[in-house]
């Protein structure tokens, strides 16, 4: 019982001086603030969005936003090529992009840190073969391996979003090698040790959360990397596929009407931009705010 | 420096083995048979696939036409493009200059630009011009530069009309033995406007190719150059009463740049994959756009020779930034 209670205040007292220096960076705190907003567009995206993000409107084609001259007050962004209002497609891509970044991330944090760990902690021949494979991974430009895993899977946003985490999966596996091989011989891992924990418990319970510090900056930064990407193949045709409403399947409509519609173009974008900035900020305050060395400075 | 040399070369060396083994199982693990892919919706003649599996040697076990892909390679033959029927290898290197021009002025823009705005951001910290600057290489690092070479053709193409949409140069304008590198072959010509039409079309996609690495270049000589400036050898310097001009300048610029061109050399594979996205925005005819092309005309062996070279070429420029990062460090090259 005093046990769970010192364990749950001295969890309290590691996050309020996390927060203690996460708030200190301003830019982060913003960058938080704008992606708790995207994640509240994102869940309440039926009831925010005033049409629908796939219905056209026949009589209203490439209608400009409400200020300009022609706009109208239904349809506040216009309209695409096809009648949709894009207000309503931006605000139901929210979804995809968060949805992107979440699996992506997952997929490649899990695969990462199973992979980092059993090479860290067996090291040997099992060490040096995943390593390689990792090599190989991240010899190819990300984006070039990506398009190609997609032309073998099948173009699609649940394809793009495997093909993503594969490379960037990488990373998380070269991190998690580094930390359990720093922390491995440490004493309290060698205490565990004697005492007799198993390798399972010894890698997961022991050594893992130790690491986690340079996992969770590489986490966020991954999760960017993930939505830019995923727009990346979208806008090559080889993401989500149209009539999904993901920004840079919005783009790659919009391209050949660039020079009369500068809207359609505009927008989707923006939207890409303020979601990556936004996590790039949380993700540099977070850098340093775990950063023991920034921090001493 | 042998051993050194050596050793860098025997790392690579499964490095190339595992992309061979990805570049030649790419068309196997296409789902179905790879012949009826590559004849794609038009159909086959049962003896014309037949004819072709053996002709492309499809029918022998799978190390065999492994052993013989890489011997192939090995003599330069990386297989015959689907749609046009010439070696890949000629293909690539057709347009390579292309990208090779686009990439060097990118990466000329990133330097000059980048080095100076985190260096002064390090000197000024906390001032204006840090904030600014920072904030806007966050923002050209968070930047989707597909999105970014389309509005700048609606600003300088379409609204002022400054720069041409896309290309490399007006149609008036022909090479036929050219180098394929289109600034230097518009200046030997003597062509009268030649040149100025060649930098017209550059500019934009050197722009947009150049902006995450600009970013990261910044950033990262800002956190090099604070490093640095907080050692005791700059304290030495100031100490010893030598200009702020030469602490900087002489003393700490020439430590922090190091880390800066691990950083400038591991933007090529960047580079590569921004290739891709600007060439097709602007009609760029390098290999980023051919391979865009490729993937869409389901040219298989065009698609895995080119994965193949973008990754060897890759490699090659890693390896030399590494080689050059021991020339510039003893430290790592005694180690």
């Amino acid at each position: 019982m005093t046990e769970t209670t010192q364990q749950t205040s001295e969890t309290r007292r590691m996050l309020s001086e996390f927060w203690f220096y996460f708030s200190e960076n301003r830019g982060a705190v913003i960058g938080l603030c704008v992606f708790m907003a995207l994640v509240v567009i994102a869940i309440f995206a039926p009831l925010l969005a005033p049409h629908s993000p796939t219905v056209q409107n026949r009589d209203a084609f490439l209608v400009p936003p409400v200020w300009q001259e022609g706009g109208m007050s239904s349809f506040l962004l216009g309209t695409d090529a096809v009648g949709r209002d894009i207000l309503s497609r931006l605000i139901f891509g929210a979804r995809q992009s968060l949805v992107i970044g979440i699996v992506v991330v997952t997929i490649a944090l899990f695969g990462g840190i199973i992979l980092g760990l059993i090479a860290g902690f067996f090291g040997g021949w099992v060490d040096t073969v995943i390593m390689r494979v990792m090599d190989v991974i991240l010899a190819f430009p990300s984006l070039l391996l990506a398009l190609v895993m997609v032309a073998i899977l099948g173009p699609g946003l649940m394809n793009a979003m495997i093909a993503i985490a594969i490379v960037l999966q990488p990373h998380f596996a070269r991190l998690t090698r580094a930390a359990v091989m720093t922390e491995r011989n440490k004493e309290y891992v060698m205490a565990a040790r004697v005492a007799g924990a198993g390798r399972l418990r010894l890698m997961f319970k022991t050594i893992l959360p130790n690491c986690l510090a340079p996992l969770i900056v590489q986490g966020t930064l991954s999760f960017s990397n993930a939505v830019l990407d995923a727009a990346a193949l979208g806008f090559l045709g080889m993401g989500a596929q149209p009539p999904t409403p993901e920004w840079g399947t919005m783009l790659a409509e919009a391209r050949e009407f660039i020079l009369r519609a500068w809207w359609v173009v505009t927008f989707p974008g923006l939207a890409i931009l303020v979601t990556v900035l936004a996590i790039n900020l949380v993700g540099d305050g977070l850098r340093d705010a775990l950063d023991p060395k920034l921090k001493r400075s | 420096m042998i051993r050194f040399l050596l050793g860098r070369f025997a790392y690579l060396v499964p490095t190339f083995i595992g992309i061979t083994i990805v570049a030649f199982g790419f068309v196997r693990l296409l789902p179905g048979d790879p012949v009826l892919l590559m004849a794609g919706e038009r159909g086959i003649s049962p003896e014309r696939h037949a004819q072709l599996t053996e002709q492309l040697g499809y029918d022998r076990p799978i190390w065999v036409q492994y052993f013989e892909f890489v011997g192939n390679l090995f003599q330069g033959d990386f297989g015959n493009s689907l749609s046009t029927k010439k070696p890949v290898l000629d293909e690539f290197l057709t347009l390579f200059p292309a990208t090779i021009e686009l990439g060097l002025i990118a990466i000329l823009i990133a330097t000059l630009v980048g080095i100076p705005l985190g260096v002064f951001a390090a000197i000024k910290r906390g001032s204006v011009f840090d904030q600014v600057s920072m904030g806007a290489a966050l923002v050209g690092y968070s930047m989707p530069i597909f999105w970014w070479g389309l509005l700048l053709i609606i600003f300088f193409s379409g609204i002022l009309g400054w720069t041409p949409v896309s290309g490399r140069i007006d149609l008036l304008y022909f090479f036929p033995n050219g180098t394929g590198f289109m600034l230097w072959d518009s200046l030997a010509s003597g062509q009268s406007g030649a040149f100025t039409s060649a930098v017209r079309h550059l500019i934009l996609p050197s722009i947009v190719l150049a902006t995450i690495p600009m970013a990261v270049i910044a950033r990262q000589s800002r956190s090099a150059m604070l490093e640095v400036l907080s050692e005791d050898y700059v304290r030495t310097a100031r100490a010893k009463g030598m200009s702020p001009f030469r602490v900087v300048g002489i003393h700490a610029l020439r430590n922090a740049l190091i880390p800066v061109i691990t950083t400038i050399g591991l933007q090529i594979g960047v580079l590569m994959a921004g290739a891709i996205l600007t060439e097709t925005i602007f009609s760029w005819p390098g290999i980023g756009k051919w391979m865009i092309d490729s993937i869409s005309r389901r040219d298989y062996p065009s698609v895995q020779g080119g994965l193949l070279l973008m990754a060897g070429v890759v490699m090659i420029v890693n390896l030399i930034v590494d080689l050059l990062y021991g020339v510039i460090n003893p430290r790592i090259r005694h180690k």
